[in-house]
């Protein structure tokens, strides 16, 4: 009898102790790099706010999967009207926001209205422009009129910029978010981390871990210490010039995955001589895409020949239109009657791509007889004279909007270029909701841009991310700004 | 004595005003604004210009500088565009770590460097001085990022004794904080020492050269007495100096070693403010700095009277 209870207590004991070997962590530090401004989504423009809040405290009617696609979130159906202008949400019942008030269709209209007021400072106020009214059927239900018909508003519906807010919190949002997402903000300390815990009463599917804590660290050189001495373990936007000293370290997973950010050199296409296709032409044929993604982007990256991701279901490859040909560029400058080359300048943000990139573009181009005088500036800066006052001959930028080919039919953008043609084919785009005509049209508006060499196109940036080899279900690529934990868990 | 101070503290005064004028006027030149940073590329240019007046920018110049300086003058420092919130709570947030940050650099960077000047001086020209000196040669070219990564990779990565980087906080306690601001305190105060070190022993062999050290010795003074009493103290005014601009550096001029250390001290707050053209942040920053340092300066000078009895005599 004595034996058996010894040999019970023994299996006992060591079945606890099994479980607790088992039972996995909960918690994870995240190192991002750049400190947003404040936390609200629906008031900046900044991608850092919607890393660190997007799926995690605050959800939309919609939400953007991992690879793009458009999902149900808060609005579990919907149905469209014939004329494809009335969106009829059906809600989730019984979600709350995280100071306990009810989600309900009034917040819905609430949100929607307050981002499209006239005194909005949405940074992408643009994605409510179609929308005419929004009208409360029943808590659950709310109906969204639109004056014409949208083809991407369930997708607009699911950016960072239009999630759901209620009225008591929307005006402290920036200091203390209040969402109804699985993670509820608890900290915020300056400078340093931003800390989300899970909260309790969410109304989806539960998530694995009970606290997250962003850490900001600006300096790429203390990435990797940070991640072998297990201070933080995951870099989601890794710098791609230190991953020779973690990729072969069996502790680590490097993924890389895809942007929506294209990468291109901006041409004034106003500015003589850059009005001239030929010229525009040259430009394209002088560039050599490989050394730059090779130089600017260690070798990460693939190449574009329009402005649309190649993980992109509408993308067509339009890469082979302008092979690298010194040759052809000089005979097209010829033509231009610039066979002597000019002189222009190439104005550079701060961030690697462009500043490395620049170095190597300018030596291509230098080749092919056109100098180009590097002047290097700040983001505040670069907003300031190249986009706002369109000062600029050329510049190097990454556009990381998703789905964002229609900015070259903008009035007044800063790559100054006009073509009626285009503009028809992207007005058709927003009025049509049929995939198959939108990839179509999507087709049709990559071939002008690569027809008319309205930038020179280098390449889609790449996502890298390091973490942890025990750490699943975080985003392999970016399809949107957003850093998704909802899925997110360690192993064992 | 009086005068001496009155006359330091108008200097002050006017130093402070003329720096508040060329502060504001240098950030007003710089291009860039920081509502179109806000809300990025999507917008429109209304919409900017609505933010613009909600953040009080279309203002007139003169306007704006006079509503700026007067707060200052009754110590409010305004509201950060960015962050919406205090700019003094910015700073005090800051200063959490950036205070005790430079107090321990520079007590440890005194704790070194004033022994082994001394050591060096009265051994001078033998082994010991040329070994001392010699590290205090590499101490100033070693680049501190460099020497902050290696102590990162010997004392986080392998070790594991302190953390790579970051700062908890005061909150959970004060050794979590200490510990977290032990290695950037080292990687700042090396650097510092070997100045110290170097200032410390040229000073004080100057003034062993002086008559009143023979004469002391010459009438039985043991040699370490003199050195301490007469030589030391003597020595000090150009040391006092060098310390006093070191603790101004220390105070807002680490930002390479806070972004290695990822810590959230005084000098990334100006540097974040500065891309972000949160001008109000920055232009109060920098007023604050400014005070610090005048007030670092008057201290010292205040400090001379006090090793120096000559200057206290002085009109």
């Amino acid at each position: 009898m004595r034996l058996w209870k010894t040999i019970l207590a023994a299996a006992v004991l060591s079945m606890a102790a099994g479980n607790q070997a088992l039972a996995a962590r909960t918690d994870l530090v995240i190192g991002i790099p750049l400190e947003p401004p404040h936390l609200d989504p629906t008031a900046g423009a900044a991608a850092a706010i919607k890393e660190v809040l997007y799926a995690n405290v605050f959800e939309g009617l919609t939400r953007i999967g991992q690879n793009g696609e458009v999902l149900p979130d808060l609005a579990e159906s919907w149905t469209i009207s014939d004329d494809g202008k009335v969106y009829t949400f059906k809600l989730h019942t019984g979600v709350k926001f995280h100071d306990g008030a009810d989600f309900s269709a009034d917040d819905v209209k609430f949100s929607l209205d307050r981002a499209r007021a006239d005194n909005s400072v949405n940074a992408q106020k643009g994605l409510f422009a179609a929308i005419d009214k929004v009208d409360v059927i029943d808590p659950a239900t709310v109906k969204v009129t639109l004056k014409n018909p949208q083809g991407s508003f369930l997708y607009n519906m699911g950016w960072g910029d239009a999630v759901m807010v209620s009225p008591k919190s929307a005006d402290t949002n920036k200091e203390n978010p209040v969402g109804t997402g699985p993670f509820k903000f608890q900290n915020w300390a300056k400078g340093s981390s931003i800390t989300l815990v899970k909260s309790d009463h969410y109304w989806g599917a539960p998530v694995f871990l009970d606290k997250v804590e962003f850490r900001i660290v600006p300096d790429a050189a203390a990435y990797v210490p940070a991640l072998l001495s297990g201070d933080i373990q995951a870099f989601p936007f890794f710098d791609p010039d230190s991953l020779a000293q973690v990729k072969d370290d069996p502790r680590f997973k490097v993924v890389i995955g895809s942007t929506e950010g294209e990468t291109i050199l901006s041409i004034n296409n106003k500015k003589p001589p850059f009005d001239k296709l030929q010229v525009r032409q040259a430009i394209s044929y002088a560039l050599d895409r490989k050394a730059i993604i090779d130089g600017a982007s260690a070798g990460l990256g693939l190449p574009i020949g329009s402005h649309m991701s190649p993980a992109n279901k509408d993308y067509v490859d339009l890469t082979g239109l302008y092979p690298h040909n010194v040759d052809k560029a000089k005979e097209l400058l010829k033509e231009a009657g610039l066979e002597n080359g000019f002189k222009a300048t190439l104005k550079l943000p701060p961030p690697s791509y462009a500043r490395l990139g620049g170095e190597i573009i300018a030596s291509e181009l230098r080749d092919v007889g056109i100098n180009l005088e590097i002047i290097p500036v700040e983001w505040a800066q670069w907003l300031d004279q190249v986009f706002t006052k369109k000062d600029y001959d050329l510049t190097i930028v990454s556009h990381t909007e998703p789905n964002d080919i229609d900015i070259y039919s903008r009035k007044d953008y800063y790559f100054n270029y006009d073509n009626p043609t285009f503009d028809k084919v992207i007005a058709d785009l927003n009025l049509t909701s049929d995939e198959a005509k939108r990839k179509e049209l999507l087709g049709e508006a990559q071939k002008i841009l690569a027809d008319d060499a309205v930038v020179g196109f280098l390449y889609e940036l790449p996502k890298v991310g390091v973490w942890d080899a025990k750490l699943q279900g975080l985003w392999e690529n970016a399809p949107i700004q957003a850093n998704d934990l909802t899925k997110v868990k360690w192993s064992e | 004595m009086t005068v001496y101070l009155l006359k330091r503290l108008a200097i002050a005064l006017a130093t402070l005003v003329l720096a508040s004028i060329v502060v504001f006027a240098v950030l007003e030149i710089l291009p860039g604004d920081p509502a179109r940073l806000m809300l990025g590329m999507n917008a429109s240019a209304d919409q900017v210009e609505l933010l613009r007046n909600q953040m009080g920018l279309n203002a007139p110049l003169l306007l704006r500088y006079l509503h700026w300086a007067g707060g200052l003058a009754s110590l409010d420092f305004g509201r950060s565009y960015t962050y919406s919130v205090p700019v003094i709570d910015l700073v005090r947030e800051r200063l959490a770590v950036s205070l005790p940050l430079a107090l321990i650099a520079l007590a440890l960077s005194t704790l070194i460097a004033i022994p082994v000047g001394l050591y060096s001086a009265s051994r001078r020209g033998r082994v010991g001085d040329t070994v001392a000196m010699g590290a205090a040669q590499l101490g100033v070219a070693v680049p501190n990022f460099w020497f902050a990564l290696m102590l990162i990779y010997v004392f986080a990565v392998w070790l594991r004794l302190v953390p790579a980087g970051g700062f908890p906080g005061w909150g959970p306690g004060a050794w979590p904080a200490l510990k977290s601001l032990l290695l950037p305190a080292v990687a700042l105060a090396l650097p510092q020492a070997a100045i110290l070190a170097r200032v410390t022993r040229s000073a004080l062999i100057e003034v062993l050269n002086e008559d009143y050290i023979r004469t002391a010795r010459a009438k039985g003074l043991p040699y370490r007495a003199v050195l301490w009493r007469h030589a030391l103290r003597n020595a000090m005014i150009p040391v006092l100096t060098i310390l006093g601009l070191q603790f101004a550096f220390l105070l807002a001029g680490t930002i390479i070693i806070e972004n290695v250390f990822y810590l959230p001290g005084l000098g990334r707050l100006v540097f974040q403010a500065i891309t972000q053209r949160d001008l109000i942040v920055v232009e109060s920053v920098v007023m604050l700095l400014v005070a610090a340092v005048i007030a670092v300066n008057l201290l010292v000078d205040l400090s001379y009277a006090v090793v120096d009895p000559r200057l206290r005599s002085r009109p």
